[in-house]
């Protein structure tokens, strides 16, 4: 058999264990990627033919995610975490020290296939990086140490899994516990008191707690589920009382965990899943759903076999599957599905496009995943922490996590702190805090500022910590980043500027071409070719961004450089030059070409700018 | 039964449920300007051209729904500079050689600067180097001139029954391409009386040998303007839409 034929028939095969279902292509070629190292053309039509779907449908899908690769990758593909936070932590370093142990370049293959190595968006291991990926699977605490003996196992040969299991350790962190966290759910438990006390009672509770969704955004929880009960006007079919059957409903769990800063999902799910999964299917049971998923980040593949063990038990157990606890016709189970590499699936209807098996656009809304979700059906979507408080709540009742908190902002919320401080980790805090409070927790001193709710939310100045963590100041989806004054704050904005560029989904103008502008205009501040007009054209810029942008990606993309240079308009006032305009080309550098073609490098052959 | 009524930059107009901001002004003459929207095809809202504020909110009146009460500004200073920005930003995304372009003086993007008094592209150029396909004997697919519409995507998939496009990549690396194993247009059952090789509003896809066939002064947009083109080409099919 020749080695196309061969390819083939893995992929056909691995599409035929998927049973040949489209919705579930990129667990397919995530899979193709695991056996053949890439997704090539061939295998791209393989899989196309064998599900009956355009050949651009997948490599569309291919194209769009990071870990997936139409080009062959190494046998031992290495990705190092790009994070402002393991910047900070050195990974710009550690990266240089294990390239040139490895003989590779950022971004190459090494000749014999081996190895490949590249940078990666935030692996969510900010608290004890620099961190990598090595096939996709995380190594926190990259040392010089730690690279020798990768660099070994790798020029060895070693089978991934017989790596020293040391290397693949992941720690809690976990700092500070208030209610959430210190009175953790026993499986089932929920479950019997949402049997016992019956859909309305509980829906009430969840009304009295007032949650609100723990991703950033703070939409009400009870709200949300009770919408997707009800389902849209033309299947409203579930009036109380009365099983909502006829119309299918989904539950979906958001581990997209992608905003740089951002790991107590991590956490949740490392530590916590049970009582995760027991928030899903109490939702199930009020929402009426038999399906749902849990969308886990294609960074946390480590997590995924344990979390499998987590779900098999609960089966076991009799708290998925059919008859939950016995009840005839409370029945639900749970998929895990793996992204591959796109922070835009953090965005829900982009995550439920992702689950769909498609590229991870955005949605036009309304309608809003909750009435129209995964095909088309009324969908709940919420993030880790949601479930899993709402977990605690159905047992504890709504008054208990009401009873702290503010006005707007009920209860707690467990914050993922990081940067400069002696303490990081997970740190659960009432709604309310200050963020002095914080920094004094965490053992922050000297501090600059902090980004709160990570690049899409807010850089505040210590002339700001007397402000508080809460819907009515500053909210924030759980990502705390401690900045010292030795660091610099337009090249933190401008990781974040790069971060975004290179996430950016592409579909709409303002957000595809905006992000990649602003990405350009800052490198240009920073490497000192600024001048005043470009400062102007930042800000003007940023805000056009923000405000025509089609998802909230593009509308919070500019917020690192609006926020900062506000903030500190000095400082980028210093990097300038004092001239008015400064071309945004290098005269010198674009007669390289010519210089090389020539065969010429003598001084005529170089111009001055002036 | 009085019909209901939404406004547009003060003024009354009535539209039917279902309809879109989009298709309410349409149907009443008013022009918002627009890229990625033709009303043959299912709404897709992302050129942003068509931002309108509703109830103070920039929304694209191309997929937004129309509703009671809702106070929808479109003509505005404000609202024309943000497209013009949109319309830049086009321009230097990709390589519009509008001097020497097959596609000019019918092109919907020049058309879309003249009428926004867009008179240079203020950003710095991206100069994409995308694959040119010139393997087809009567379509010529330039990617650099692609603007990201989708119409052909949309034509081929839903008119033609061919699904010759998609989008690849992300972000400022997407691309058109092309459904073939080649990934060429001449393996694709599209010809050149297909939808989809005539719905393109650039010149991205061009059907060959039919360039500069109109004089310079005669062509589409040299007699009518965007909105005066837009709008008496598509009131007639909205309005068969929504009877």
């Amino acid at each position: 058999m020749d080695r196309d034929e061969n390819e083939r028939r893995i992929v056909a095969g691995i599409v035929e264990n998927h049973g040949r279902d489209a919705h579930r292509l990129l667990s397919m070629l995530r899979e193709v990627q695991r056996e053949l190292r890439h997704v090539s053309p061939t295998a791209q039509q393989t899989v196309a033919e064998t599900l009956g779907v355009c050949v651009t449908r997948v490599r569309a899908v291919v194209e769009f995610y990071s870990f997936l690769s139409a080009a062959p990758l190494g046998k031992f593909d290495i990705r190092i975490s790009d994070s402002i936070t393991d910047h900070m932590l050195g990974s710009r370093d550690i990266a240089a020290y294990l390239c040139d142990a490895l003989a590779i370049r950022p971004g190459d293959i090494r000749p014999d296939g081996r190895v490949s190595m590249a940078f990666t968006s935030c692996t969510g291991l900010c608290e004890q990086g620099p961190a990598g990926l090595v096939n996709g699977y995380a190594i926190p605490r990259l040392t010089r140490e730690r690279v020798d003996r990768i660099v070994e196992l790798v020029n060895h040969d070693t089978p991934l899994s017989d790596w020293p299991e040391a290397l693949f350790a992941v720690e809690d962190n976990v700092r500070l516990k208030d209610r959430l966290l210190a009175n953790p759910v026993k499986p089932g438990a929920s479950l019997e008191r949402v049997l016992a006390q019956g859909r309305e009672t509980i829906f009430e509770e969840i009304e009295t707690s007032q949650l609100r969704g723990r991703g950033g955004a703070g939409f009400n929880t009870a709200w949300k589920w009770r919408f997707c009960y009800e389902g849209p006007e033309e299947v409203a079919v579930c009036p109380p009382g009365q099983p909502a059957a006829q119309a299918e409903r989904y539950v979906v769990c958001n581990a997209d965990e992608g905003e740089p800063g951002t790991f107590k999902d991590r956490v949740l799910l490392q530590s916590h899943a049970d009582q995760v999964f027991e928030g899903m299917t109490v939702c199930a049971y009020l929402v009426g759903a038999r399906q749902g998923f849990l969308y886990l980040r294609g960074e946390y593949l480590y997590l995924h076999q344990r979390l499998e063990g987590v779900l098999a038990e609960r089966r076991r157990q009799g708290l998925l599957g059919e008859g939950i606890l016995g009840r005839k016709g409370f029945d639900f189970d749970i998929e895990i599905r793996l992204g591959a590499g796109a922070y835009i699936c953090g965005e829900e209807s982009a995550l439920i496009e992702s689950l769909e098996g498609k590229r991870g656009v955005p949605r036009n809304r309304p309608p809003y995943p909750v009435t129209h979700g995964y095909l088309g059906k009324p969908t709940v979507v919420n993030n880790v922490e949601t479930f899993f408080a709402a977990a605690a709540i159905t047992l504890h009742g709504g008054e208990w996590f009401a009873s702290v908190g503010t006005e707007k902002s009920k209860g707690t919320k467990l914050l993922s702190i990081c940067g400069d401080c002696s303490r990081p980790g997970i740190y659960e805090y009432p709604f309310g805090v200050t963020i002095s409070r914080i920094l004094d927790d965490c053992g922050a001193d000297d501090t600059l500022g902090v980004q709160i709710g990570g690049p899409s939310g807010m850089f505040i100045s210590d002339k700001e910590f007397g402000r508080k963590l809460a819907f009515e100041d500053l909210a924030t989806g759980g990502s705390f980043i401690v900045f010292d004054r030795t660091r610099d704050v337009l090249e933190i904005a401008r990781n974040f500027t790069h971060f975004f560029a290179h996430e950016s989904c592409g579909f709409c103008t303002p957000c595809r071409v905006g992000t990649a502008l602003l990405k350009n205009l800052l490198d240009k501040i920073g490497d000192g070719h600024g001048a005043a007009g470009d400062l102007a054209e930042l800000s003007r810029l940023g805000r056009f961004v923000r405000s025509t942008s089609h998802c909230g990606l593009g509308q919070t993309a500019a917020n690192p450089i609006l926020s900062t240079l506000e903030r500190y308009p000095e400082l980028y006032q210093k990097r300038l030059k004092t001239i008015d305009f400064e071309p945004g080309f290098d005269l010198d550098g674009a007669l390289a070409i010519a210089r090389r073609l020539s065969g010429r490098d003598d001084e005529n052959a170089h111009l001055t700018q002036t | 039964m009085t019909k209901p009524f939404l406004q547009i930059d003060g003024k009354p107009i009535p539209y039917t449920a279902g309809q879109t901001i989009m298709e309410a002004a349409t149907a009443a003459g008013i022009y918002i300007p627009h890229l990625c929207h033709n009303p043959e095809f299912e709404p897709h809202g992302s050129c942003k051209l068509c931002t309108v504020k509703v109830n103070g909110r920039n929304c694209s009146a191309c997929t937004f729904p129309a509703a009671d009460g809702q106070d929808v500004l479109n003509d505005t200073a404000e609202l024309n500079e943000l497209r013009r920005t949109v319309t830049q930003l086009l321009f230097v995304e990709g390589n519009h050689l509008c001097p020497s372009c097959e596609k000019s003086g019918n092109c919907q993007l020049q058309a879309a600067a003249y009428f926004l008094g867009m008179v240079d592209a203020h950003f710095p150029f991206f100069y994409p180097a995308r694959e040119l396909d010139g393997s087809h004997p009567d379509i010529l697919l330039d990617r650099d001139r692609c603007i990201f519409c989708e119409l052909c995507v949309r034509a081929s998939r839903d008119v033609d029954g061919k699904n010759v496009f998609a989008i690849g990549g992300r972000g400022i690396d997407s691309r058109l391409i092309v459904n073939s194993p080649s990934g060429k247009l001449a393996d694709t059952p599209i010809a050149a009386t297909d939808k989809a090789a005539r719905v393109c509003p650039v010149g991205a896809i061009l059907v060959k040998r039919r360039g500069f066939e109109v004089p310079i002064g005669e062509r589409l947009y040299d007699r009518h303007t965007l909105a005066e083109e837009s709008l008496e080409r598509e009131e007639p099919i909205v309005e068969s839409r929504h009877d």
